[in-house]
């Protein structure tokens, strides 16, 4: 490996960030932001959505142009107007959303832009044992470079990308939510490739909203707020509730305030249910004012059954009893006129409409019930937008604002208020607070303990385990398929549920 | 965006509102009247009432194409046959007329050819999942070959008087002209206040979201393709009834020039935006500019050159307007 052979003189901060600003037009992303990255730490990067992270990075990564302020590469003053000149300073950058290509292979994927040559052509040979190597050194030895990248998993891809920084030898490697679309257990490797380069000696700012995670590998972490620097702090003198009132600028008194709500009868009664090898013979009840927690990894097939119960593949065999019931649900719109609501797991690409106004996104699941005679009712519409506009406190000029333009926190709970208007039973939430900061998140998760005190039969997907522990009422674990095991809030310890995810099933 | 919650209260005036939702129509509508204006003042025959109705009535066909088109393009798909279709339906209407089938036969044919064939493009699009961009070019071609082979190049002639409905009025203002200031208005309602509307913009915005919340999108997008059709039909009869003679070739660039249409007059080519009312009001645009440039001594040809150079910058400007209006999640 040829990654920091060269250690820069020891002390000084191998990247320095002084006073960066940075404008879009009237908007100020960035006022003055402030970092000192040194070489062989994990400084983590933290602040709400709208922060400014991203934009920091983008300039770092040579994307964006700073408006004003320097970057110090070694203690000299370094000018990153491309992403290829900043690769040169050796600062790589691994996305939050990879930028791959799916059609080709995994060794070209890492040499991309950059083929090495022999003879005027480009060398297979080199380049293939080269991305090997690369990828040896991450923990993938198995991995076939003449894959199509597009074959891979989301974990695969990430380290295919890392692959690609390191080919670069980059001393400085950023990585923007490298955990955001990964499973707890795939998380876990992706830190401790983490902390293999840490101690080769890279320098490592990590972006994430992660609290568990970031505790578990930084050395230091730096917090920005409204394009702001605010304060650095050493990982072991600092805990998670000075971070979040540093982030928020007010203490947040409670991440999870679950609220003691009483269970009713049973709402929602699922019996062997099977699609695909994805769902397999799936079986629950979920009850009046309960959170039903389904914990299980990315690819456990969690989403598949939120998407069978929904109608969006139908289920191929087993029943499914609503209010006792016995319901068929062969589309999205049979489980909506039967009262189950979902809201999806990737809310901007399956949720939102965002060139269009927040009523107009409110009202789109219920338009036939306020258009008597065939036309929109422009009262009853705007009405029903303003209350839900207002009953989930919606941080916006009003109701005619465009959805488009909201923080992720507040997209969430118009997508949310759209769903209420059909006056579901049953709401199947798919990781609700995906992407969405602190603040924001402890606002959505009491309005889903609100919900559920009002009768709802919440059903709650999560990737955070803190999440679902702390939420639900009784936690589900699926792994490959199969319901492996459903723990009451008592027994839901994340040993028991880390157990019940990896274990391997007795029988057959 | 906590701690930030300091957002101007904006947009509650009826007028603000109003601007907001229909500046781009108001902004073509002002091109429009300072067009009649600047080249009136230089040549007063230009804004006489005779020449204003003839290139209104004109080019009216091209108003009630785009309104069609506006649907297809508001649900994030695309038209390139409708030029071809308009040509094999005037070819239809006409041989009809001629034939000594009754005028309404004559009249109604179109439309309904019109729909029953762009059901077909319809179902490729929505049904076997091939982009319109690929199924309406080849069913360009399908119609053009079509069109040169069944007719052999002979033009219709000897159409009956009473067949020409483009030469007709309505208290004293020419038919065309009714009926685009009609339909315009009638669609463009229908698209604001109707659920059938509605769902246009939501499909367009995101189709997955719509599919959740139940609206049936293939279905959808037969139907608007099938409106789209009829509207082509509809557009047929003020166009192949102006002259004596029906041609029996498609004009030249006219799916161009009702895509333009719609895209000036803020039908955002991304899908999910803009109205009838908008692309209506860039097809009377055109029609000025055409007939100005004439009064102003300036080469018919330019025409072409000058509406290219005026999409580019339509275009341009929403993207500028997305960017700037939708940052990430």
């Amino acid at each position: 490996m040829t990654i920091a052979q060269t250690p820069p003189p020891a002390g000084g901060p191998a990247l320095s960030v002084r006073d960066i600003s940075k404008s879009f037009g009237p908007v100020k992303a960035l006022k003055t932001a402030n970092l000192d990255l040194r070489a062989g730490e994990v400084h983590a990067l933290m602040g709400e959505n709208g922060a400014g992270k991203s934009t920091l990075v983008k300039i770092l990564a040579g994307m964006h142009a700073p408006s004003g302020g320097a970057i110090l590469v070694d203690g000299v003053q370094t000018a990153l107007p491309s992403p290829r000149r900043a690769a040169e300073a050796g600062i790589a950058v691994v996305h939050q959303e990879l930028l791959l290509f799916g059609e080709l292979t995994v060794a070209e994927n890492v040499f991309a832009g950059h083929y090495p040559r022999k003879g005027g052509m480009v060398d297979w040979a080199f380049m293939r044992r080269r991305a090997q190597e690369l990828l040896a050194d991450l923990d993938c030895h198995d991995l076939d470079v003449d894959r199509k990248l597009g074959s891979l998993s989301v974990a695969m891809r990430q380290r295919v990308e890392i692959a690609r920084a390191l080919n670069h030898n980059a001393r400085v490697l950023i990585l923007d939510e490298p955990t955001a679309a990964l499973g707890e257990r795939d998380a876990d490797r992706l830190l401790e490739i983490v902390l293999r380069l840490r101690a080769r000696g890279v320098a490592i700012l990590y972006v994430s909203h992660r609290m568990n995670e970031i505790f578990r590998i930084s050395d230091r972490m730096s917090v920005l707020r409204d394009g702001t620097y605010i304060a650095t702090r050493n990982a072991r003198e600092t805990t998670e509730a000075e971070l979040i009132s540093l982030m928020v600028g007010r203490p947040v008194d409670q991440m999870f305030p679950k609220t003691e709500v009483p269970i009713g009868g049973p709402v929602l009664e699922v019996r062997g249910l099977s699609c695909g090898p994805m769902v397999k013979d799936a079986s629950f009840t979920l009850h009046k004012g309960e959170i039903l927690g389904i914990a299980g990894l990315v690819g456990s097939g969690r989403t598949e059954l939120a998407h069978v119960l929904f109608g969006v593949t139908p289920a191929a065999s087993g029943t499914i009893h609503l209010n006792g019931r016995e319901i068929r649900i062969a589309s999205p719109r049979a489980a909506r006129d039967a009262g189950i609501a979902y809201v999806p797991e990737d809310r901007g690409a399956q949720g939102l409409v965002k060139p269009l106004p927040i009523r107009e996104n409110i009202s789109m699941a219920v338009l036939d019930r306020i258009s008597p005679g065939g036309m929109i009712n422009r009262a009853k519409e705007a009405a029903l937008a303003k209350r839900g506009f207002d009953m989930l406190g919606v941080r916006a000029s009003g109701p005619e604002q465009i959805a488009g333009q909201l923080s992720g926190g507040n997209q969430q709970k118009v997508v949310i208020a759209k769903w209420l208007q059909t006056n579901p039973s049953v709401l199947i939430l798919d990781e609700p607070t995906r992407g969405i900061d602190v603040g924001a998140k402890a606002e959505i998760h009491r309005l889903i303990c609100e919900l559920a005190g009002q009768g709802l039969a919440i059903l709650m997907i999560s990737s955070e385990l803190p999440e679902v522990l702390a939420m639900s009422d009784r936690v589900m674990v699926i792994a490959e398929g199969r319901i492996r095991a459903t723990l009451s809030r008592d027994e839901a310890t994340p040993e028991a549920v880390g157990h019940a995810m990896t274990a391997r099933r007795s029988a057959s | 965006m906590i701690g930030s919650t300091t957002l101007p209260p904006s947009g509650t005036g009826a007028v603000r509102r109003f601007l907001r939702e229909y500046g781009h129509e108001i902004l073509v509508a002002l091109a429009i009247l300072a067009l009649l204006v600047g080249v009136g003042l230089y040549n007063p025959r230009f804004v006489s009432a005779r020449n204003l109705t003839t290139i209104f009535s004109g080019n009216a066909y091209i108003a009630v194409a785009a309104i069609g088109m506006t649907m297809v393009i508001v649900i994030r798909e695309i038209d390139l046959s409708v030029g071809a279709l308009i040509g094999v339906l005037a070819t239809i209407s006409g041989t009809l007329a001629v034939s000594g089938a009754p005028i309404w036969v004559a009249w109604t044919v179109p439309i309904i050819a019109g729909a029953a064939i762009n059901a077909i493009s319809g179902i490729l699009v929505a049904y076997a999942r091939i982009p319109s961009i690929v199924v309406t070019l080849g069913m360009m071609a399908i119609l053009q070959g079509g069109l040169i082979t069944a007719t052999g190049g002979t033009w219709i002639s000897n159409l009956p008087p009473e067949y020409l409905l483009a030469k007709m009025t309505v208290l004293g203002l020419p038919m065309p002209l009714v009926w685009a200031i009609a339909l315009t208005i009638a669609a463009g309602l229908w698209m604001r206040l109707s659920p059938f509307g509605r769902s246009l913009y939501l499909i367009g915005g995101n189709a997955e979201a719509a599919r959740a919340v139940g609206i049936e999108v293939p279905r959808r997008i037969v139907a608007v393709f099938m409106i789209h059709g009829a509207f082509a039909g509809l557009a047929t009869l003020l166009f192949a009834t102006q002259l004596q003679v029906i041609q029996s070739t498609t004009p030249p660039n006219l799916e161009l020039i009702v895509i333009t249409s719609a895209v000036i007059g803020g039908v955002s080519i991304l899908g999910g935006t803009g109205t009838v009312f908008g692309s209506s009001l860039a097809a009377v645009l055109f029609a000025t500019i055409g007939s100005a440039l004439i009064f102003v001594n300036v080469s018919a040809y330019w025409l072409r050159a000058f509406i290219g150079t005026l999409i580019l910058l339509t275009v341009m400007a929403d993207m500028l307007r997305r960017k700037r209006t939708m940052k990430g999640a």
